[in-house]
Formats: C-alpha cells, structure tokens, sequence
C-alpha cells in the first residue's frame, strides 16, 4: 500500500502569494495514499529537507512529493535529502507550483485549484514510480584525439602529461598541422615552426602518446567511457620499421612535378615524400594516385635506391580497433576555395593567392627560400594588394560568420611583405578590423604606423589582368567616399576559414552535431563550450569555429582537462532514466531499432541451453541509451517501457486530470 | 435575439477550458519555466505533463486526454533540429501530422489539437501560446458531452 508524503512549499511569498499553500497541503491530505501532508516556509532550507527526512523515517513513506519550484531548480536538492532518509530518490517527484503556476497567474483560487491538480498528479505518479539505481559503467582510461595539428598536439600532451593513454590520429603523413607551414606568428612575429617543431617531437616521444599519422577514424561504436574505435592506416608503401629517413629514394623518385600540398600548391614534391624536412615521423610515405610502380606497374627507382629495403608496394590498408574512454576532435580548418569569386578572377591568376600561399612565399623553408616572389614570373611584386573578408560575412556565397585570424593575419602579411621589400606598397582593403586579442590593436598599429602598410576601408569590386601582366584592383574607398583603382603585381585574398572536408562524416560517427557552416556544434554556447552532445566527446580548436593559436591551445587544454576529470573516476554514473524492453512480449519487429537516435537498441538472441536459437528480439543497451522514450511510444506490441516516464506512470498522471 | 447573445457570450466567458500539455523536458518545460521566471501572465487553463522528449509521445496519450475531458491537447517540443536526443521531435512531428488526420474519426475536431515548438528561450512564446489556445477553445466552447468519445467515469 503506498504511503505519500506531500511537502508544499511557500518559498518564502513567491509560492504563498498567489497560492493558499496551507490548502493545497489540506487537499493533498485527502488524496489517496497520502499518509502526511506539511506546508512550510522554505521546504529546500535545512529545516525544510529535515521535515522531510523526519517524515519519511517515521511515517514510513514509499514516495514523496514536493510542491515547490521547478525540478530543474531543486530536484537534485530534495532527492538528496530523500536518499539520505532512506527513500530511493527516485521515489521522489516535484510538482512545479512556483514557475509553472504562482509566477505566471494573478487569481488566487484558480492558482489555488491548479497547484492541488499538479500536486495531484504527481501524488498519482509517484505511487506507480519504482526504485531506480544509477548505472555503473567502467571507464577505459584511454584517450583518442582526432587530428594532429597544435590542438590535437597540446591536447595529447596535457592527457599524456596526466599519466593517461593517448592514441593521437593524423590522416597526413606528419602531425603539425596547418601551424607547421607558417612563417611566422602574430602578434609576437616568432617563428612558428620554432615554437612548433620541439612540441612535435614531445608528442611523438612521449611514452603515454601513440601516434598514428596516416590514418583516419572508420567506424564508431559504444558510448563515453567504452569507445570501440576503427581505425584505418592507410598503405604508406614504406615499411617505418626499416626506414631511417634517409632521403635516397625521394632523391631518385622521377615523378617529381606534384603539387605539394605542404607548400600550398606553390612548390613540388616527388610520389614518395615527406611533407616538410621537419615532419614528426620524419619518415616518407607513398602517394599511390602519383607514383609511378603503383599506377603503372613498372619503375621501383626507391626501392632499388633503399638501401635498407623498407619499400613494399604490396603493403595495404589496415583496420586496427581501439578502445578508448573518451575522444577529443581537433580538425582543424581549411581555407575557403576563392574561386568561387568570378569578380577575383575565378581562381584563375595565378598571382591572386590566399593567405597559406603567402604564407609559404614568407617562410624560410618555403619554395623560394622566404623572397617574396610572385608564382606567375618569381618577379619580387613591388605592390601587393591584400583583401579581408573573402567569402567570410558575405551571405551571397553562405557565409555570414566573421573568420576572425584574417585581420591579424593580413597585418601580419602586410608588415613581412615591407621588412622584405622595404620600397613596396602592401595595400589592405578591409572590411572593420577586429582586433580583440591580447596585444592584437597594438599589433594592427605597429603595421600601420610603424611600417607603413596602407588600409583602405571598403571592398574590392573587381580584379583583372592586363595585358601587361599587371593586376587591375577596383574598389571603394568609403571612408573617402571615392572609386580606387590599384595596379598591383600581386594579390592576396584573406579566405574564410571553413572546417575540414570530411567533418561532417566525422562528426556523423561520433554522433556530435554541427552548424550551417559545418563547424561542430558545443553543448552549451556559453557554458559548455567544450563538450558536445555526444558524452565523452570534446572538441578542440578550429573544427569548433576559427580560432587563432592562443584560442585554440587554450581549447585543447580545457578539452584534455574535461578528459582527465573524466578519467579520475573509475567508474561512471548514469541517471536511470532508460527504455527496457519486455523481452516475453517482444516481436522483433526492430521498430524501435531504427527509431533509436543512438543505435542503442540491439537484437538479441536468446538461445536454449544447447545454443539453439530460440528467437531474437530487441535490447536496450543501457549505456547507450539515453531516456527519450522514442523507441516506447512506438513500439508497436507495447513491450518496451521508460523507466521514470512508464505508460503506466503517463496515463495515471492524465486521468487524475479528468 | 439579443438577450440570447449576451447570454452566450457570458457563457463563453465562465468556461473555463482543460487544456492538456505534453512537453518536453529540455525545451518547452524549461520555456514554460522561463516564462515563470519572467513573471510573464498567461491564463490558468493549462497542465502541463512532463515528458523526456516528444518522441515519447503515445497517441493514445492524446486521446486519453481527450476522453478524460480535456477540452484541447497541446504537444510542444524543440525546434527542429534542437531536439537533445537528436530527432526525437521529427518523431513526434510525424506522428502528429498523420495522427491529426485520424482524430477527426473519432469525432474530435482536429482543430482541438495543438502542436508547436517552444525552445527553453521562449518563454513569450509559451506564455502566447496558452493565452492563443485558452482563447480559441474557449471560443469553440466545451468538447461536446454528447460526443461518444468523451467518456465521463
């Protein structure tokens, strides 16, 4: 026989003003099943919860209910002091009479009547709730960090330097990211590869971290805690066993006119390569689309030229499976592709550049040894013209975000360009310039007073080649309020900042959300800025929205930080809320399998005690399952329940309301 | 004529309608909580019954209501796309557009039924959405006593 206890709260007058709380605990009284009924001034004060662990103890109660604020406000509160009483807390429910009755209505008898009906209702639910005990799931104290550039590095380090596993996976050949190819960094000008390289070699070094360069995630199962993850390591052709790194075979490789990727286009690299010299494994892998042997069948010049035999074209792909407790997304970003622009050019000049070319052309380990020569001629360009703001707030081609690095490294650009071609024009057209960094206004400054770059506020309406070879500028100058035209040699557009291709693949796996734009989606904008939907899934860097370096280190700290808090428990509780299946009554009509949002309803065979299939029906992994309930309202034989929202419980709460 | 008019007209106002809600718990709970929170007014008409998500919605929920003496059923979850398990309000959504069809078989006016999608930021538009439909049902009068489908116990 149920044995209720109803507490109505006055919150102080929040709750009393507009409800006659003495009468609503009179008219809980008479409910049935209700054996106490109390109204008091504060119920979530110490007094208040000890009434309630006083009456519970000495009425024996079997539920309870607390008439007061929102649950989302104190249910916490009230089933703490329930447990410590002795009642299972999820033997307690609220009833919402302060936001959802008192707040929102002036006429005190109808306030009156609606708080006995919500109390009312929830007297009838929490007759039919049942004990819940949070689930225990163990924790695989190993994490996996998904790309190789300065988030996923500091990420990695900061987990490895807790003295937790990590498995660090790059789908290049070296980890380094879109850093390693800077020439030099804002606001301080140190080099970037200088800062970057040593930290390279740490991750690599580092006894807790596994590095796995190219390699991409293939598959995901299992939930936070308990990752099952594939991993494919693509065929490097180059047995890293063997190799030392020496250089004899990309020395004799004959196909040596491939773009590289490293060097924005700008420069070559021969089939089999290393990205960069300083590239973390500094071991060279083969380009199977470029190389000779592999799409031809004959040559093999690195394998006679391995001296150590390490090359083999028979190698394959392989899937290796992981297991893994929680996964940090580091992505990173892509520079938009301008030649969306018909009014630039198209992307057919070949001296209007972006900003990872000019990086390239600035940087000492670039294609022309840090000069800045111009790709069509390798002429030094005596005026560069820099345009912000392509592609990013501009809803035309569907970006209406702020790129944010672009103004920062458009100064950048526009004061190296000046130290090395001191009687040069660098021309900036911009949009606003937002600077909002530590040092970043003094920086954009320095460029303009210090050496001398130009800014013209307003857009560029067009760019075209004359047949002198000279590039025709046009645009606004709206400060000034005039037309500009500027013959330049070379341009470089500031393109949005777009995430990775593939990231919506990636994110589909893991189960984590992304925007419009395909950056991937945090679990609380302000609050939550480095979770995702998906527990046990943090992000990092710019696959989030673009960051510059300070940002997204600090992100990937936090990131390795919310890991280690996570790894510090053996063991993980969840909330009891989930969907169990009546497996007498199950059809297996897998209905429910393919409503499930997180794959979190199974087929299971039960089988006889000789092994013989009996019948296969569904089951809800309880780690995976998450409580929506959309798998019960439709089941279509009625056989899988919520816990703490069962059909039972539902329809009890709607016929109290007749 | 006239006298039967005014008579009408204040009976219209003494109805008061039983307006069911199911709601979600991340969005439109957490709406109607802000609308709490703002000390915004809307009419006590409405009882709200909290779910996890609109996917675990029951039909039968509906018609339960119904049949219990509800004078209108309102079902409001997240916007599409918001929902926090994912897809559980595509569920939900449609459930409901093929469900609508078929209420009007068991003689209950579709229009009786009300779906929306109130985000835990909109506690305007909850504290609306109560005031619209409590107005609309109230205008439309009782659900008949007479129809077969309510059945009173």
């Amino acid at each position: 026989m149920a044995r209720i206890g109803v507490f109505i709260c006055h919150c102080g007058e929040n709750i009393a003003r507009t409800v006659d709380c003495a009468a609503v605990a009179a008219a809980a009284a008479k409910m049935p099943g209700v054996v106490h009924s109390a109204d008091y001034k504060y119920m979530c004060s110490d007094p208040g919860q000890q009434m309630i662990r006083q009456a519970i103890a000495e009425k024996k109660l079997t539920g309870a209910v607390v008439g007061a604020c929102s649950p989302r406000m104190h249910e916490p509160t009230f089933r703490r002091a329930a447990a410590e009483a002795g009642l299972n807390p999820y033997l307690l429910e609220m009833a919402n009479l302060r936001e959802h009755c008192s707040w929102v209505h002036e006429d005190r008898a109808a306030a009156t009547a609606k708080a006995i009906d919500l109390v009312r209702v929830m007297v009838e639910k929490v007759k039919r709730n049942r004990s819940l005990y949070p689930i225990r799931v163990p924790i695989e104290p190993t994490a996996l960090v998904v790309g190789g550039g300065i988030a996923g590095i500091q990420a990695a380090l900061d987990i490895a330097g807790g003295g937790k596993k990590v498995i660090l996976v790059e789908r290049g050949p070296s980890i380094g990211g879109h850093m390693a190819r800077l020439s030099e960094t804002f606001p301080t000008l140190d080099c970037s590869q200088c800062i970057l390289t040593p930290r390279m070699v740490e991750a690599a070094s580092h006894p807790n971290i596994t590095l796995m360069t190219y390699s991409e995630v293939e598959a995901v199962e299992g939930f936070v805690g308990n990752f099952q993850v594939t991993i494919r390591r693509k065929a490097k052709y180059v047995d890293w066993s063997k190799c030392t790194g020496c250089g004899d075979c990309w020395a004799k490789c004959p196909a040596r006119k491939i773009p590289s990727e490293f060097d924005a286009r700008l420069g070559a690299r021969t089939a089999i390569y290393r990205p960069f010299p300083q590239a973390v494994p500094n071991k060279p892998v083969i380009d199977r689309e470029h190389c000779i042997m592999l799409t031809k069948g004959k040559c093999g010049a690195c394998a006679k030229a391995c001296q150590r035999g390490a090359v083999n074209f028979k190698d394959q792909d392989e899937l290796v499976k992981v297991k893994v407790g929680a996964v940090v997304l580091a992505t990173g970003f892509d520079l938009w592709d301008h030649s969306a622009y018909g009014e630039y050019g198209a992307g057919k000049f070949a001296d209007v550049i972006d900003g990872f070319q000019f990086e390239r052309l600035a940087s000492a380990s670039g294609p022309t040894g840090g000069e800045i020569r111009r790709p069509s001629d390798g002429q030094v360009p005596r005026t560069v013209v820099f345009i912000q703001c392509c592609g990013s707030r501009d809803e035309k081609v569907g970006k209406a975000y702020c790129s944010k690095i672009c103004c920062m490294y458009t100064a950048k650009h526009g004061m190296l360009y000046k130290h090395k071609v001191h009687d040069g024009r660098a021309i900036v057209f911009y949009m606003d310039i937002r600077a909002a960094g530590k040092g970043y206004e003094e920086f954009i400054r320095r460029a303009v007073e210090a050496d001398g770059v130009e800014y013209v506020r307003g857009r560029v309406s067009r760019i075209y080649r004359r047949t002198d070879g000279k590039l025709i500028v046009r645009g606004a100058d709206t400060l000034a309020g005039r037309a500009v035209t500027v013959e330049a040699d070379m341009v470089v557009l500031a393109d949005a900042v777009v995430p990775r291709s593939g990231g919506e693949k990636l994110a589909q796996l893991f189960g984590v959300g992304y925007d419009t734009d395909g950056f991937y989606s945090e679990a609380h904008p302000k609050l939550r800025p480095v979770e995702t939907a998906a527990a046990g899934v943090f992000l990092a860097g710019a696959c989030q929205s673009p960051k510059d370096i300070p940002d997204s280190v600090a992100q990937a700290s936090a990131a390795a930080a919310k890991v280690l808090g996570l790894f510090a428990r053996p063991e993980l509780e969840r909330e009891p809320v989930v969907a169990r299946v009546n497996e007498n009554t199950c059809v297996h009509c897998r209905a429910c399998i393919q409503a499930c949002p997180y794959g979190a309803v199974e087929d299971h065979e039960i089988r006889d005690r000789k092994g013989h299939l009996v019948r296969t029906v569904a089951r809800v992994n309880e780690g995976l399952c998450q409580g929506c309930g959309t798998c019960v309202a439709i089941c279509r034989s009625g056989c899988i329940d919520l816990e703490g929202f069962t059909d039972e419980q539902v329809f009890s709460e709607i016929a109290t309301l007749e | 004529m006239a006298q039967t008019e005014t008579k009408t007209a204040e009976a219209a106002a003494a109805f008061q309608p039983r307006i069911v809600a199911f709601v979600c718990n991340w969005c439109t709970y957490a709406g109607a909580d802000l609308a709490g929170t703002s000390r915004l007014r809307y009419p006590p008409n409405v009882r709200i019954i909290k779910l996890p998500c609109t996917g675990r919605i029951d039909p039968l929920f509906i018609l339960k209501a119904f049949e219990g003496g509800a004078d209108a059923v309102l079902v409001s979850g997240c916007h599409p796309g918001d929902c926090h398990y994912t897809s559980g309000n595509y569920h939900a959504r449609r459930r409901w557009a093929l469900f609508r069809r078929l209420l009007d078989l068991t003689g209950i006016d579709e229009r009786r039924l009300f779906f929306s999608w109130v985000s835990a930021a909109e506690g305007q538009k909850f504290a609306d959405l109560v005031a619209d439909i409590t107005e609309k049902v109230r205008a439309a009068g009782p659900l008949e006593p007479a129809n077969p489908a309510r059945r009173r116990l």
